[in-house]
């Protein structure tokens, strides 16, 4: 049981709505690779929908920070949706919370991005 | 038995392959000891995650994957609290050595943080060097706490 990706495109948005586990392993390479390649194909409005992601680890969050230091390093945002309760919990633990623009709502996630 | 948790029956000794899919299994093997001695979602997710961490320390920065080494896991439930310890047989490692990751400087770092995690979710955390070699990781959790 891993990570599931699928990205869509909302104007010059891309959403990417995770679903599963996020753990060191196959789930934190999934979004590495995902990621990675948004960004070489030059996405810099990156919006990951975590609703649905069940469980994250330490390896899981070093990756969300990784992300989020590349795509910025390339001149791009990248936010975060829907955080569950869990998710939630552990970025505001370890500081990361006021790091990442965080919204609950996509249309207004959208909107944010410059 | 080579471990002794106090006295308690251990309900559960493992050795276990250097592999991610032995992280799996301790995690899951306590899951379901904490269940039996009452802890809710909340501590059960808690519970979850030290025990990865600490089994991800074991494997990855302990055993180095070594197909030779493994890692023993070991946990009990008593009244009002669940013990689990984690060995490997590694070179050792302090976890005083790991920098802070909430300092602002360390806080865009992509590692660093399984520690830190283990630290906040039990309510006892101990780290012993082990003869000839290897680091074993005591855990504790107490019903109703944190």
């Amino acid at each position: 049981m891993s990570v599931s990706l699928t990205t869509r495109q909302v104007g010059d948005v891309t959403v990417v709505d995770l679903a599963g586990r996020i753990t060191l392993g196959e789930g934190s390479s999934a979004l590495r690779e995902a990621l990675r390649d948004l960004v070489s194909k030059g996405h810099k409005k990156v919006l990951l929908n975590l609703g649905e992601v069940s469980y994250i680890d330490s390896s899981g969050i070093g990756e969300l920070v990784s992300g989020f230091t590349t795509v910025t390093n390339q001149g791009g945002q990248l936010k975060l949706l829907n955080l569950t309760k869990r998710v939630k919990d552990l970025l505001q633990i370890t500081k990361l919370y006021t790091v990442f623009d965080v919204h609950d709502d996509e249309a207004a996630a959208v909107r944010s991005f410059s | 038995m080579e471990q002794n948790t106090g006295g308690e029956a251990p309900a559960v000794e493992k050795l276990l392959d250097s592999t991610l899919e032995s992280v799996d299994s301790a995690e899951s093997l306590v899951l379901a000891i904490a269940r039996q001695a009452g802890f809710q979602e909340d501590a059960l997710d808690q519970i979850a995650m030290a025990v990865r961490e600490c089994a991800v320390n074991a494997v990855v920065h302990g055993n180095r994957y070594s197909a030779a080494k493994k890692v023993r896991l070991s946990a009990s439930k008593t009244q009002g609290r669940i013990t689990v310890t984690i060995s490997d047989q590694g070179s050792g490692f302090n976890p005083d050595d790991v920098p802070d990751p909430l300092a602002e400087e360390n806080l865009l770092r992509t590692s660093g943080r399984g520690i830190f995690l283990v630290r906040a979710f039990m309510d006892e955390f101990r780290v012993r060097r082990l003869d000839p070699e290897g680091t074993e990781v005591t855990l504790v959790k107490y019903l109703g706490a944190k």
